[in-house]
């Protein structure tokens, strides 16, 4: 119903405009799935515009600009319940926009950008950090503005290994993508000179993630857990599944600090962020959506202002030059991270730095001083060039 | 607990800022890991072997710092030399004010010793800076306090305060100096007050986050950039009306006018350059753009730009890069790179032109040029984050 109102409003507006002159409409398309997950701590529950609020700020800021250059962005958005089509939807999408911001898991996003092909749609992968997008499975018509987990571990693991912490405890869900994002911080352990001086899994066996007992139980499991370890410097967690990782800090059995999915974190943003000038952006968000701005909304954040400094620089809506653009080698795009960020042209990843947040501040921002790169420092976090297996098609 | 902490006390500590990856981080001396790194290709595709120029940037940034140094320790003779060079001229002794922005103070430098003589408690995160043209009051923009503050330069001490709208950054006055034009950087507006009535006018809307401001020489056209829309908005004075938008690369800063009204010069602190603009026909029609051996491109941030009366010789802050560009403006062309402290962020020539003086926003001081000679001759330490920079005419 509101929907409806507000493509009402949004109709009137457009019909005042083109009677100046007809702006060139920007159709963009935020693809999403219903509901949210749940975590462990209740303050980083995702709210359920998680994305699509970044991409909002975005296309205002896009219309900005766009009133100067007499182009009009707007955005839609199509959220795929259980068991819904999501080939489908993206179809539908597809017919009025020729952008689509997608946070799909990995298998989803392959389908539509398969499906899409032929039609010429622009993807970007706003939320899934799985490496074998940029790989094996990497898609000529998908750019991709979330970090992958090989950028995130490698963002923290120059941090640690920086702070003279080579020694790592590694300790792993039992979920797939815990073990995912565990092979990238073994990587980087081997890339960067630390040690993992042992393994522990950490079974998921069910059970919920709020109890009226609270945290008694806990303090005893997260010790005992922890306990007899080889010496270690730093407690390395991959739990992406939410399962124990946020129980870690402070409950160890030696007293040491706790990093990777719990403790110090590495994201592609934080409401901590405020250098840069990001501060104006903070406040711009707050403005908008009346919460703080996460790392999914900066990445459909990020991706809606690429398609906006591409259709500004080309003075053009039509897809296909706005895609040349972006993917040829003029294209930078600021976002507040204190540099430049392009793509890498071989995968269509974005390159950026990877803040490390504690929850409350940001600590550092990698890529790390000293860790060079013939390039370009960015490279340094991730799968280069002469490692990638993407050949894009 | 701690006695397998022991063991590693020997250890060497974790490096300083600011120390290079040779000293600070010792991963390829890590003798269990060598075997790792000679199997993964991609470590030495990130690290490559030394080739032109690149590893000497490694070795030169540390180096770069030391070179700061000496200056500081070599301050005695140093201004022994200074206070000859103006024994020789007639004695004239100007009086500069610093905005620091983290320490909230302004900073009283007099230039014929070289020495803060006092600092001045302002308000909330004092940016822009500058003298009112009877050479009676400075005005500094305090951002987070959403106003402009008026120090009398006789008592040194605040004394009003302007309805300058919420977070001002940079502000131009018209020739007269009866009008001030106020960049509102958190709602995308360019305010403008009376400043005998300390009244607001009014406001013009422009792009995302105004910044750069200036006023054509013969006061008819007001200069906006905005940092998120990546342009220069050219405003007419009288109806306050924008009357073009000319696309600079990413991040314009700020903007300044040859004294011969032929061209404005943007700087672009992401881009990377310096986009030279015909403000009749609104074009671009040239650009500076720099190299330095040695330095990554993504630390080469213009920011500040100086032109001498002349209009021969611009002076350029490259921020991060911690240089000043001398640049011939005829050919546009960098004639050499001038050592500053860090972050070079503004600057601001003495009436005489004998000299510049440049915020090092870092590196907490002020560099001096000798305008001449094209030589840094001294360094004086201010308060935190030096910012803006203004001399009594």
């Amino acid at each position: 119903m509101i929907r409806w109102l507000v493509g009402l409003i949004g109709l009137g507006a457009a019909a005042a405009s083109a009677l100046a002159a007809d702006p060139v409409m920007i159709g963009v398309g935020y693809l999403g799935v219903a509901g949210t997950r749940s975590t462990l701590s209740l303050v980083e529950q995702p709210a359920e515009n998680d994305g699509i609020a970044g991409a909002r700020l975005a296309i205002e800021d896009n219309n900005t600009t766009g009133k100067f250059l007499n182009q009009r962005f707007t955005l839609e958005e199509r959220r795929i319940g259980e068991g819904e089509d999501v080939v489908q939807a993206a179809t539908a999408l597809a017919e009025k926009n020729g952008f689509i911001i997608a946070d799909l898991p990995a298998d989803a996003l392959l389908k539509v950008s398969d499906a899409l092909r032929d039609r010429g749609t622009l993807l970007f992968n706003a939320g899934a950090i799985d490496e074998r997008l940029r790989e094996a499975d990497c898609r000529a018509n998908v750019i991709h503005t979330a970090p992958t987990r090989a950028m995130l571990a490698d963002a923290l693991g120059q941090y640690l290994v920086w702070k003279q912490w080579k020694r790592w405890l590694l300790v792993v869900g039992s979920h797939e993508e815990d073990k995912l994002f565990a092979d990238a911080l073994r990587r980087t352990a081997t890339r960067f000179g630390a040690k993992i001086v042992q393994e522990r899994t950490f079974e998921d066996k069910g059970g919920a993630r709020r109890t009226d007992s609270g945290v008694t139980l806990i303090q005893r499991q997260m010790p005992v857990f922890t306990q007899q370890a080889p010496a270690y410097d730093v407690l390395v967690v991959a739990d992406e599944s939410e399962v124990f990782g946020a129980y870690l800090p402070y409950r160890t059995w030696d007293p040491r600090p706790v990093a990777g999915s719990a403790g110090l974190v590495p994201r592609s943003w934080d409401a901590a962020q405020d250098q840069w000038g990001a501060i104006q952006m903070q406040n711009r968000f707050v403005k908008l959506n009346s919460r703080r701005m996460t790392a999914l909304d900066m990445q459909a954040w990020t991706a809606v202002r690429m398609i906006g400094e591409a259709t500004s620089r080309t003075n053009s809506g039509e897809v296909k030059k706005v895609a040349d653009f972006i993917k040829g080698p003029d294209f930078s795009v600021a976002a507040f991270k204190g540099t430049r960020l392009t793509l890498r042209d071989w995968n269509l990843q974005l390159r950026q730095p990877i803040l490390l947040v504690d929850g409350r501040m940001v600590v550092s921002v990698s890529p790390q001083e000293g860790f060079l790169h013939q390039v370009s420092e960015l490279d340094t976090l991730g799968y280069d060039r002469p490692e990638s297996k993407c050949k894009l098609k | 607990m701690s006695s397998s902490r022991h063991r590693d006390d020997a250890a060497p500590p974790p490096p300083l800022a600011g120390e290079g990856w040779e000293e600070g981080v010792s991963v390829r001396k890590t003798p269990q890991e060598e075997r790792a790194l000679s199997r993964i290709a991609s470590v030495d595709a990130i690290r490559p072997p030394p080739q032109a120029g690149e590893v000497k940037a490694a070795r030169a940034q540390p180096q770069r710092i030391e070179v700061q140094r000496p200056l500081h320790t070599l301050m005695l003779p140093l201004s022994l030399f200074a206070g000859l060079a103006l024994a020789n001229a007639p004695a004239h002794a100007f009086i500069a004010y610093v905005s620091n922005e983290k320490s909230n103070t302004v900073s009283v430098i007099d230039t014929d010793s070289w020495t803060v003589t006092k600092t001045i408690k302002v308000g909330q995160r004092p940016r822009g800076i500058d003298f009112t043209r009877d050479g009676k009051f400075v005005m500094v923009a305090v951002g987070d306090d959403d106003t402009i503050q008026v120090i009398d330069a006789k008592t040194q001490s605040v004394v009003d305060s302007l309805p300058s709208g919420p977070d001002p950054e940079l502000f131009a006055q018209d020739a007269a100096g009866k009008i001030l034009y106020v960049a509102n950087e958190n709602d995308n507006t360019v305010t403008v007050i009376d400043l005998e009535k300390r009244a607001r006018l009014g406001d013009i809307q422009v792009g995302v986050e105004p910044e750069g401001m200036t006023i054509s020489p013969d006061g008819k056209t007001l200069i906006n950039t905005s940092e998120t829309t990546n342009m220069a908005h050219f405003i007419d004075t009288s109806s306050r009306q924008i009357v073009a938008n000319v696309l600079v690369d990413a991040r314009p800063r700020f903007a300044e006018f040859k004294h011969d009204s032929s061209e404005v010069w943007v700087s672009s602190e992401i881009g990377g350059t310096v986009s030279i603009i015909d403000p009749n026909k609104h074009e671009v029609i040239g650009k500076v753009t720099f190299e330095i051996p040695g330095l990554r491109k993504e630390a080469i941030q213009p920011v500040g730009i100086g032109m001498t009366k002349d209009d021969k010789t611009a002076f350029i802050a490259l921020g991060p890069a911690n240089r000043i560009a001398v640049v011939d403006v005829a050919t546009r062309k960098v004639l050499k790179y001038l050592l500053v402290g860090q972050r070079v962020w503004h600057m601001a020539f003495t009436p005489d032109e004998k000299y510049l003086l440049t915020t090092n926003g870092v590196s907490n001081d002020v560099s001096v040029i000798d305008v001449a000679a094209q030589k840094v001759i001294k360094t004086i330490q201010v308060g935190e984050l030096p910012w803006g920079i203004t001399i009594a005419p």
